[in-house]
């Protein structure tokens, strides 16, 4: 009775504070939010509950959008002007070359603080993730660009992804030049983030990390080129899956609730030929000016279902196939939610049929290539219709065709046999037909590859190719990897080849991972390039790009840039029997040895008649004659 | 070792092996074939079980049920390639397309260096067509090769038949980690190291082909299919690989599983198993299937298409179907079910196959011989040698020996044989040297003087040259300044059998069957021979146990246990067509066997001939 008591005083106190606190309730509804997943999905009941008091928020969040910044912290901000945090939600669905559909999700919020300049605290966040926005201060990060894929982008089905990613788990960052102890702030970031996403990042460490000379220049505002700020590393083995996508969820506004998150459903996104999900942060400009500087998250997934294993042999999909969900309403807090599907190859229709039809159309030049999209805009209410749900729905009639020739292609492989040397050969594709392009490659290769780079050759069409620059750190072994950064001519119509040869290394016993056998992970080597432009492009930078086209800032009209990642290689390296044959081994070393001791021993010594020894009668009579003083018995 | 270092003690234990050489040595080889002979023997051997965790206890169902739809394909393949008059390119490359893989080809270009008349081939020019099945969400790092050779005539349709439906029915599943190559190699083991060399970019024979253009990383394993026939009665096992390499026994113990639990009969080399181990025809049986796998691993040879993924360290074994006069007969689909199952098996691979062991004979499927019961048959033989050389060492010590122990003395007596001894062992390789280059170098000379075909002049030169390489003894002795004395064959002889005792030793590691055949033929000849026997009977022992002899004896073997028996005429020709083939295989695909023979083993033999003829 009295713990019944307790638990309705409980409530009511709640209640209250709700009513009288919206910013407590706030930060209570954020709590409640990093276990409530789980909870949500338990049990039904609750559902509605939640859904009210989330409802509740949103009206709550829109007060606190306005208010704070009329009267709350003018003692925090000396130039007054209201914050203009912003969100922004996209999906770009484009029917792929090879039948497959290719859906890119990303989500922009600006965060419009800069705490970097006044070495200010911020503790205040609405829109912007606090776990991330205290990473940013508390080791003067820069720029941050981290990605988790599981899969590899067929480039010649699909052609070019809207921004690439290598297999497995990638993390480059930028630290602020005021850093004093690069390495101690990148081990114990990796560590942090590590923790956020539920990642193993921690293994991340001096042996796999490295700073790129050229190949990876900050995105973001300023142009630092002192790269000993700059660290790159590359986790190929790391296995990306719920647990990562849960965490990175929760970095949303409306996290997987409202808007377009509501499609990520882990058991559909994971039934995919290729999963990616990306986290970049980076400075941007508040406005076309650049009086002040913002800080942009950019939160992309990009996911290509395969409509063969999953349509049974019928060439149709819906939103409602792919995600197991329809749109019903756009994030509250966005400022814009669009749903972009690209119709360019699909003028009249020949090639699929896509319902429900929309007016709106919008072009956009991306990777050098003019598109057109039909829009969703889910801020209108027409958008939804009667039912009050956005089902896209698209009818394939064409067959899928051929491969394709994109225009920079790169694949890599391990040559040779046996398990003592091997070659890397990394193969770019130029299929331009008339323009050369300079290329960038960097290839970090881990210590236990004893590169030979004065085998190091690069080949273009039969001929040698002399890199105009090429950047080399040797590797120490148990301290640091290889790097080789190369800027290499691309003939027009052209295959260029590069390789260098290798030595594998005989770890030590204890080095070995638990599966020897399985083979070490090499990873992707990156090719980045400015690719000459088919359509003029968009140099001038304003807001109302769609996401997807305005990632990387574009500084002339004529190329664009571009990223590609080789395959990772799995090398195997000489291994130890570790079973039991690899202790028979040892006893056989071990008689061996013995026996060999004893040889030796045998031949090295001299042998000396030896004179039996006197018995024992004869042993005691002369020791009392010793003691007498008499002569000795012989 | 208080035993050698008493001077006493250790002078009675050489008095002990020398009185006692030639009865011990008796004894060991007697010892080495009975234990030999032992091995397949049910209760001496252990039961084969499954090492690999990721492929043992996780059973998966199979659900293949195409089969129809793959005869249908091998029908449309078989009038496509009656069309095209060998590989329909156009075709396979559309059908393959159209069940959803990546498909490239690869074209290939190979002379032999003598036209190969077994199989009427000398310029062979080909093309490869493979497609891959990429495994989804997985980074291109490893793969599983499955391939069937497009044969001319009407044989292997079903494979390529089988391999299409399996690739259809494997493109509709989620379940893949490992990207799935799909091979059809033609010209069969040359398009198959087309394939292999340009997908590892090396090459070691000299062969030209088109560099590949798609890949799917390292290959973990791979199957090879043979099959002629709409229904089989039985599935054969083929395991052999170039020089004598063998697969994983996992592979084996995979296969057997499938085999069990979809009841398909399957046999080994050919051979069904028996359950009757105790009478004497269950033990003949389980010796002549172990006899058979000596026989093929000794020859060296690929005995099917897999045998050349051994090289590049990619567990392979080939499979082959085989329709008998049985009633009990089984259809496609029952083979493509055994083939997914093996196929899902392989992907739950977390690492590469090598639990379980590689050097091991195989009396039936389910009983195997570990090298470490083996090696002690081999040991016994080679142990004579040394025995052999131990009572020479002395012999030669004695005289000296009563002073003090032999280690510098030794140097004495034989210092004036240094080049009595070295003159016939360079004399012996020259002409080892000589057998190895000159058939195929000779042979426009020889079709030019005598009406022979180029095949018939390469094998009767390096017959010819093998048989005049006997006549030399007699011309390196007057060669040499004066007579041979009594010390310098005995040097020679010590120097002989530790030589041969090192050479069998390395082949045994290497390849346990020929290293075993080559000690059972040589050892009893060389460890007896002397200048003081019977000379023509001497001399006629030699030569029927010498190397060229005893493939004649594995010829016929092979034979009579094939159930082949053929006649002497017959094996000759067998025999003439054997060695060219082990030529052709050395040239195209790098096998050891020729140079090993004609290198080491021959000029070995030879300065035992030599001391035979000692003056």
């Amino acid at each position: 009775m009295a713990a019944y008591r307790c638990g309705l005083y409980l409530a009511l106190i709640l209640i209250l504070s709700r009513i009288v606190h919206p910013g407590i309730a706030d930060t209570l509804e954020k709590a409640n939010d990093t276990t409530g997943e789980k909870q949500s999905a338990s049990d039904a009941p609750r559902d509605n509950a939640d859904a009210r008091s989330v409802d509740l928020n949103e009206r709550q969040w829109q007060k606190t959008d306005v208010e704070p910044y009329t009267g709350d912290d003018p003692q925090n901000t000396p130039s007054v002007r209201p914050a203009k945090d912003q969100f922004e939600e996209e999906l770009v669905i484009r029917p792929l070359h090879s039948g497959d559909i290719y859906a890119s999700f990303q989500f922009r919020t600006l965060w419009d603080v800069d705490f970097q300049q006044e070495g200010q605290k911020t503790s205040h966040y609405r829109l912007f993730p606090k776990s991330l926005g205290q990473v940013l201060s508390k080791f003067s990060v820069r720029e941050l660009h981290i990605s988790f894929t599981q899969g590899y982008w067929r480039t010649m089905q699909w052609g070019q992804p809207f921004i690439a990613s290598p297999p497995g788990a990638e993390l480059w960052v930028w630290f602020h030049h005021t850093v004093t102890d690069v390495d101690g702030n990148w081990r114990e970031l990796t560590n942090v983030l590590s923790g956020i996403f539920c990642a193993s990042l921690n293994f991340i460490d001096l042996t796999n990390t490295v700073q790129p000379s050229a190949s990876f220049k900050p995105l973001g505002l300023g142009n630092a080129t002192d790269h000993s700020f700059l660290r790159y590393a590359t986790l190929p083995r790391e296995i990306v899956c719920t647990e990562n996508l849960t965490p990175w969820k929760k970095l949303l506004p409306c996290g997987s609730k409202a808007g377009l998150a509501v499609l990520m459903k882990s058991e559909k996104l994971f039934h995919s030929s290729f999963h990616s999900q990306a986290v970049h942060i980076r400075p941007v400009c508040q406005d076309e000016q650049c009086t002040s500087k913002a800080w942009e998250l950019r939160q992309t997934l990009n996911v290509v279902f395969d409509l063969y294993t999953s349509g049974q042999g019928k060439k149709e999909w819906s939103m409602f196939k792919m995600f197991s969900r329809t749109l019903t309403e756009a994030c509250p807090l966005a400022s814009s939610s669009k749903v972009y599907v690209d119709i360019t190859d699909n003028p009249e229709g020949e090639l699929f049929e896509l319902s429900p039809v929309t007016a709106l159309l919008s072009q956009a030049v991306v990777l050098g290539d003019r598109r057109t999209y039909s829009v969703y805009d889910l801020t209108r209410a027409e958008t939804f219709g009667q039912l009050r749900s956005l089902n896209l729905l698209l009818r394939w009639k064409g067959e899928s065709g051929d491969m394709l020739r994109p225009l920079l292609h790169a694949e890599r492989y391990v040559s040779g046999f046996g398990l003592q040397t091997g070659e890397i050969h990394t193969v770019i594709y130029n299929n331009h037909p008339f323009r050369a392009f300079p290329v960038l490659l960097m290839d970090s290769v881990p210590w236990y590859l004893q590169l030979y780079i004065h085998t190091l050759t690069v080949t273009s069409k039969s001929r040698e190719n002399k890199p105009s620059y090429i950047h080399y750190q040797p590797a120490k072994d148990r301290h640091r990897p290889h790097l080789l950064e190369m800027l290499i001519q691309l003939p027009p119509h052209s295959m260029t080849e590069i390789t260098v040869q290798f030595d594998r290394a005989l770890l030590k016993w204890t080095e070995y991972t638990p599966d020897p056998n399985h083979g070490f992970y090499v990873g992707s080597s990156v090719v980045s390039a400015l690719v000459p432009s088919m359509v003029a492009m968009n140099t001038n930078f304003t807001l109302d790009q769609p996401l997807f086209s305005s990632f990387v800032p574009v500084k002339e009209e004529s190329s664009y840039f571009m990223r590609v990642y080789t395959e990772p290689l799995l090398v195997n390296l000489p291994t130890p029997d570790f079973s039991m044959p690899y202790n028979v081994i040892c006893l056989t070393c071990t008689v061996v040895a013995v026996g060999y001791g004893s040889f030796y021993n045998l031949l090295t010594r001299t042998f000396q008649v030896d004179e039996p020894s006197p018995p024992l009668a004869k042993r005691l009579a002369n020791l009392i004659r010793r003691i007498r003083g008499v002569p000795l018995l012989t | 070792m208080g035993l050698l270092s008493d001077p006493n003690r250790r002078k009675a234990l050489t008095n002990l092996l020398t009185r006692l050489n030639t009865p011990i040595c008796v004894v060991c080889y007697l010892a080495a074939i009975v234990w030999f002979m032992g091995l397949a023997f049910e209760p001496f051997t252990l039961r084969t079980y499954m090492s690999e965790n990721a492929m043992g206890s996780t059973m998966v169902e199979e659900r293949f049920s195409a089969g129809e739809r793959a005869l249908a394909a091998a029908k449309e393949f078989n009038a496509h390639k009656r069309k095209a008059d060998g590989m329909p390119v156009e075709w396979l490359v559309k059908a393959m397309q159209a069940r959803g893989l990546e498909v490239f080809t690869q074209s290939f270009f190979q002379k032999l260096p003598f036209p190969d008349e077994n199989k009427e081939r000398y310029m062979v020019r080909g093309t490869n067509v493979y497609g891959i099945l990429r495994a989804p969400r997985a980074p291109r790092t490893e793969a599983l090769v499955i391939s069937a050779p497009c044969t001319p005539g009407g044989t292997n349709n079903q494979a390529v038949g089988i391999l299409l439906g399996l690739a259809q029915y494997f493109r509709n599943q989620v379940y893949w980690a490992k990207d799935i190559i799909f091979l059809v190699n033609e010209h069969d083991l040359i398009g198959m190291q087309a394939w292999l060399e340009g997908y590892h970019h090396t090459n070691i024979t000299g062969m030209e082909y088109s560099p590949l253009q798609g890949r799917a990383g390292s290959i973990q394993a791979a199957l090879s299919l043979e099959l002629s026939s709409d229904v089989i009665t039985s599935l054969d096992l083929v395991l052999e690989g170039l020089n004598g390499q063998l697969p994983n026994l996992d592979l084996a113990n995979l296969f057997y599983a499938f085999c069990q639990k979809l009841n398909v009969l399957c046999t080994i080399q050919g051979k069904l198993q028996r359950n009757d181990w105790d009478s004497a025809e269950g033990y003949t049986h389980a010796a002549q299937t172990m006899m058979l796998m000596v026989l093929k691993q000794a020859s060296g040879r690929s005995w099917g298409d897999h045998g050349l993924f051994l090289r590049y360290h990619i567990e392979a074994a080939s499979i082959r179907g085989i329709n008998s006069f049985r009633h009990y007969k089984m259809d496609a689909t029952t083979i493509g079910r055994l083939l997914e199952g093996m196929v899902r098996k392989l992907n739950n691979l977390l690492e590469r196959l090598h639990q379980s062991y590689f050097f091991y004979l195989l009396p039936s499927l389910s009983r195997f011989v570990s090298i470490g019961y083996y090696m002690p048959a081999f040991g016994l033989l080679a142990v004579i040698l040394l025995l052999r050389a131990l009572d020479l060492w002395v012999h030669l010590g004695a005289p000296v020996l009563s002073e003090v122990d032999g280690v510098s003395e030794a140097e004495q007596p034989s210092s004036p044989g240094v080049l009595s001894v070295l003159t016939p062992v360079v004399i012996s390789h020259l002409t080892g040297v000589a057998l190895y280059i000159l058939p195929v170098y000779l042979q426009d000379m020889a079709v030019e003087h005598f009406p022979v075909s180029e095949t018939e002049a390469v094998v009767l030169t390096a017959l010819a040259i093998y048989t005049a390489g006997l006549a030399l003894p007699h011309n390196t002795q007057r060669l040499l300044s004066g007579e041979g004395t009594e010390q310098g064959w005995k040097v020679l002889k010590l120097t002989s059998l530790l030589y041969l005792a090192v050479l069998l030793g390395c082949t045994a590691l290497i390849n346990f069957s020929l290293g075993f055949i080559l000690a059972v033929t040589l050892v009893p000849v060389t460890a007896s021979i002397t200048p003081h026997m019977l000379k023509s009977v001497s001399a006629l022992a030699m030569v029927l146990l010498s190397p060229a002899f005893t493939i004649f004896y594995c010829v016929l073997i092979y034979q009579e246990l094939m159930e082949a028996p053929v006649s002497l005429p017959e094996g000759l020709t067998i025999f003439l067509s054997v060695i060219s083939q082990g030529i052709l295989d050395h040239a195209l695909y790098g096998s050891l066997v020729y140079p090993l023979l004609a290198l080491f083993v021959y000029p070995c033999w030879l300065m035992f001939w030599n001391i035979l003829f000692w003056k």
